[in-house]
């Protein structure tokens, strides 16, 4: 189809939106995307049954967690769409990131060192 | 298991707020079973936490590590030569392992991640449910399996108490949830066991000093010593 989309938005590809865990959404805004969101199935279509639900309740548990650290919880979303809807996956692209542009940067900066202690 | 809920992470940025090198230690035992206190907790929890001071322009270090328990010394091994880097630790581990942890470490400050609940099983993934008070001297033998102690509001050992309606003990009312009755549960249960006779039996009086009535209890055992 040729559609064109953001060029900023950076696709993580995983089998299935139920792999998402939270600290996965933590990570991308804490390294400093601007906003993430989640492209599911749509509800009842999906493959395993509850992945979608389940990415919906993280992404929901994320924006609570944002709200409670002081961050913007709009930075995250779910949006559900079947794998036979380009162009509505472009135009979510479109639609979010003119959402986060309007937010503004990140002001969450990757200055803070992430050590692992080893254990 | 021990069952503990992440405290909420307004109360653990005011603990630490002032301070500029932290560690969340998780534990990787019963906490992390309830999802509360575990590798996965740690993370977050350590990622939310360095977001926030981030957007706030504070210069925070904050590390994480998960221990297998934090109930035993030796577990304390990994984090021995890097505890003294940090000014303070948020431990995800039960009551049991946050002082053990203070206790370990000198002087070092310890701050609780997670207020721990009780004694329990997980009925579903993400339900809870207290089952054992831990009193020191069980009567689950007499009383169908179904503890008396835990389940009945009262801690009665000789029930119902009377307060309970359609199975429910009357402190729902209050809780706005529905507490079954222990006593009818324990009922019930013995009536299918053929056991109602049980209750011509009343229980003898209680021996608290088994439970906290004699203090902080502790428990040696020369046949398991070195």
């Amino acid at each position: 189809m040729r559609l064109s989309y953001p060029t900023n938005v950076r696709i993580v590809k995983v089998p299935c939106t139920g792999r998402v865990a939270i600290i996965h959404l933590m990570k991308a805004l804490e390294r400093g995307a601007d906003g993430v969101f989640v492209a599911g199935c749509l509800e009842g279509d999906c493959h395993y049954q509850a992945g979608n639900l389940r990415a919906k309740k993280r992404v929901n548990y994320v924006k609570q967690l944002l709200a409670n650290i002081g961050a913007n919880p709009e930075r995250v979303a779910m949006y559900n769409l079947s794998a036979g809807m380009g162009p509505r996956f472009a135009e979510i692209a479109r639609e979010m990131t003119e959402k986060v542009r309007q937010l503004g940067p990140n002001p969450v900066k990757t200055g803070g060192a992430i050590k692992e202690v080893a254990a | 298991m021990i069952v503990a809920k992440p405290k909420p992470i307004g109360e653990i940025i005011d603990m630490i707020k002032d301070l500029n090198k932290v560690l969340v230690a998780g534990c990787n035992g019963c906490v992390a079973v309830c999802e509360a206190g575990g590798l996965k907790e740690v993370e977050v929890l350590a990622s939310a936490l360095r977001m926030h001071f981030m957007q706030e322009g504070k210069r925070m270090e904050i590390d994480e590590v998960s221990l297998t328990r934090q109930c035993d010394k030796e577990y304390f091994q990994p984090i021995d030569d890097q505890i003294d880097k940090y000014d303070a630790v948020v431990s995800l581990a039960c009551g049991a392992g946050i002082q053990y942890m203070a206790e370990n470490f000198g002087e070092k400050v310890i701050f609780p991640g997670v207020d721990t609940c009780f004694i329990g099983v997980t009925l579903e993934q993400g339900v809870w449910s207290e089952r054992c008070q831990a009193c020191g001297q069980c009567v689950l033998a007499t009383t169908g399996g179904i503890c008396p102690i835990a389940r009945c509001s009262k801690r009665m050992l000789n029930g119902p108490c009377g307060g309970s309606e359609d199975g429910k003990c009357e402190i729902s009312i209050v809780l706005g949830r529905d507490v079954p009755c222990g006593w009818h549960l324990i009922y019930e249960r013995l009536k299918k066991m053929g056991q109602l006779d049980r209750f011509a039996h009343p229980s003898e009086d209680k021996d608290w000093i088994a439970s906290r009535d004699g203090g902080p209890r502790e428990i040696t055992r020369e046949d398991v010593r070195p």
